[in-house]
């Protein structure tokens, strides 16, 4: 089957985050730029798909600045077959709709019976794109899959949901986003590497898409960034045993905290 | 005048308004008294009806209900589809629905179909001259951003157990959805519910976490001090990749975040991507045989121990208080 894989550029998570002088963005200096790790569970998985299937093409379709090329050569190296880079000044400020729409955009004239992306990127935090993509398409989607499989002419997904975990089907095309515990993610072979050096990357602006920037433009904005609320110092439980560590916890969790 | 007003999404669950939904009308009910505006309630699904007065009670003035059975099971293409047209009838400047599992389905795909701007996993709600601005940590709870949304509906997404449902009473007002269902295409085909008892992780009011210093799969100590307290049990990454506990426990920037009043961490040493996953809960205990682990820096209580020892004890001491 050929199958469209979202990917986005992130910072590693063991990074250090800092916030940068204008005060509404994180500091780029230093930091490890990586292939979002749920985005990577969406890689693994279509590349699974094919190889049970015997063929088949992997798009891996991402939008973002120059650097996030790297990104799209990681996915190749896993096994994809091709890539697609949206970059374009006018999606620096972009929120996840406008992202959505570049995307939607990117693979609306692509051939695909499946598209699959993270449930989350471990920056924003958003969880937003993949379903607003499917939205824009006007195709059906299954969020935070931990199996998926394909039958004739649908897909079968396994998700968790309010009150426990459901099997749902959709019909094809259809766009599927992971959750951890998918799969495990492969890591690219010296081999992998070298073919992907090889294989096709384009690069496309808004333009190439048909889109203007206002098409894009953000309705939503990060207007300051602060540091997660300090919590105040925190009280060392004394007592000799195990079970006075305890009375004098439980005491202070009912009568102090008021939490039990 | 509709664009001050604030509609808040209500989930229903067993047949009653779920707390996530109580607490998502609490934030609208504040928030519209901000901007001068009424507090609408969309209530979808079984007996969705038989809510509104205590929807009602808890701050709604006007309540739009639907009991279609095309709302359930709940399928994003169905309600996102349905709350798309009573969003655009009712024209309010802000839509507040809790951040659960099923909200994390339906957030995009409404936020597509309205074309309007949304933020998820929202810690604090306001009004800011004309936006709305909302408070939510990024970057696995390394830094909290304040994002301005811009344009009406404003879609917020709150995280659970954040906020609190409202003591003012709404004026009540009942009108049934006219708007007819669209039909998923996703469908389900099985369901499994969690076995009764569990609670899930991202809305339990207690959670308990074990770490490496488990040593192994055997978390009972732990989910015995949970089943005492009604509360759910968690894992690091490490316990996680040990194989010991499931990648639905993980608590952490690559795994859930949860907001509990109460969060034990057991024998978890407190790497910076599992405290991203547990900062904005309200009260934290650490136990932890090493007096240096940086929990102890996070935590509101701290216990060095055993955690073999000190948590069963724990229990116990609990079980007593509670007679």
């Amino acid at each position: 089957m050929d199958i469209i894989v979202l990917i986005k550029q992130v910072p590693d998570t063991g990074a250090a985050v800092s916030i940068a002088a204008d005060g509404a963005s994180i500091a780029a200096e230093g930091l490890k730029w990586v292939v979002n790790p749920y985005d990577e569970y969406a890689v693994e998985e279509a590349l699974r798909i094919n190889e049970a299937a015997g063929g088949g093409t992997v798009t891996v379709v991402s939008a973002g600045e120059a650097r996030a090329a790297q990104a799209v050569r990681a996915a190749l190296a896993m096994g994809a077959d091709r890539g697609v880079l949206v970059n374009d000044p006018a999606l620096s400020g972009a929120d996840s709709l406008g992202v959505a729409k570049a995307l939607a955009k990117a693979v609306s004239g692509m051939d695909f019976g499946l598209i699959l992306a993270g449930s989350r990127a471990v920056d924003d935090e958003a969880g937003l794109v993949g379903p607003m993509v499917a939205q824009l398409l006007d195709i059906p989607h299954v969020s935070m899959a931990t199996t998926v499989s394909l039958e004739g002419d649908s897909v079968l997904v396994e998700a968790a949901t309010d009150g426990g975990t459901a099997v749902v089907r959709a019909p094809l095309p259809a766009l599927v986003t992971a959750e951890k515990g998918l799969n495990e993610p492969r890591f690219a072979s010296m081999m992998g590497i070298m073919k992907a050096k090889k294989k096709p990357l384009e690069e496309k602006d808004l333009s190439a898409l048909g889109l203007s920037a206002e098409d894009v433009a953000a309705k939503s904005a990060v207007a300051a960034m602060s540091p997660p609320p300090a919590r105040p110092p925190g009280k060392m439980i004394s007592g000799d045993t195990p079970e006075q560590l305890a009375e004098n916890l439980a005491a202070a969790l009912a009568d102090e905290a008021k939490v039990i | 005048m509709a664009d001050k007003d604030v509609l808040a999404i209500v989930q229903m669950d067993g047949g009653k308004p779920a707390k996530a939904g109580l607490e998502a009308l609490g934030a609208a009910r504040e928030l519209a008294d901000a901007l001068g505006g009424g507090t609408l309630a969309a209530v979808l699904g079984e007996k969705a009806g038989g809510a509104a007065d205590e929807l009602a009670a808890h701050g709604a003035d006007l309540i739009l209900y639907s009991e279609d059975p095309g709302l359930v099971p709940c399928m994003a293409e169905a309600h996102a589809g349905l709350l798309a047209a009573v969003i655009s009838e009712a024209g309010p400047r802000a839509v507040v629905m809790g951040h659960t599992l099923r909200a994390k389905d339906l957030a995009g795909r409404l936020s597509a179909a309205l074309d309007a701007p949304a933020a998820t996993d929202c810690v604090a709600i306001s009004a800011d001259g004309g936006d709305i601005v909302a408070t939510r940590p990024m970057y696995g709870g390394k830094v909290f951003a304040r994002v301005a949304l811009k344009a009406a509906p404003a879609l917020l997404f709150l995280r659970p157990n954040v906020f609190s449902p409202s003591r003012e009473a709404g004026k009540g007002a009942v009108r049934e959805i006219s708007h007819p269902v669209p039909e998923p295409r996703a469908k389900v085909e099985s369901f499994e519910p969690r076995p009764a008892g569990k609670v899930e992780l991202t809305e339990a009011d207690v959670v308990v976490s074990g770490g490496r210093g488990m040593g192994g799969p055997d978390f009972s100590v732990l989910e015995e001090l949970a089943a005492e307290l009604s509360g759910a049990v968690g894992a690091s990454r490490s316990a996680v990749d040990e194989g010991w506990r499931p990648h639905s426990d993980q608590v952490g920037q690559t795994g859930k975040t949860v907001s509990p009043t109460l969060y034990v961490a057991c024998g978890i040493s407190g790497a910076v991507q599992h405290l991203a996953g547990m900062s904005t809960s309200k009260v934290v205990v650490a136990v932890n045989k090493d007096p240096e682990a940086p929990i102890f820096s996070k935590a509101d209580y701290g216990v060095v121990g055993d955690l073999f020892e000190v948590v069963p004890a724990l229990t116990e001491a609990i079980r007593k208080r509670k007679g």
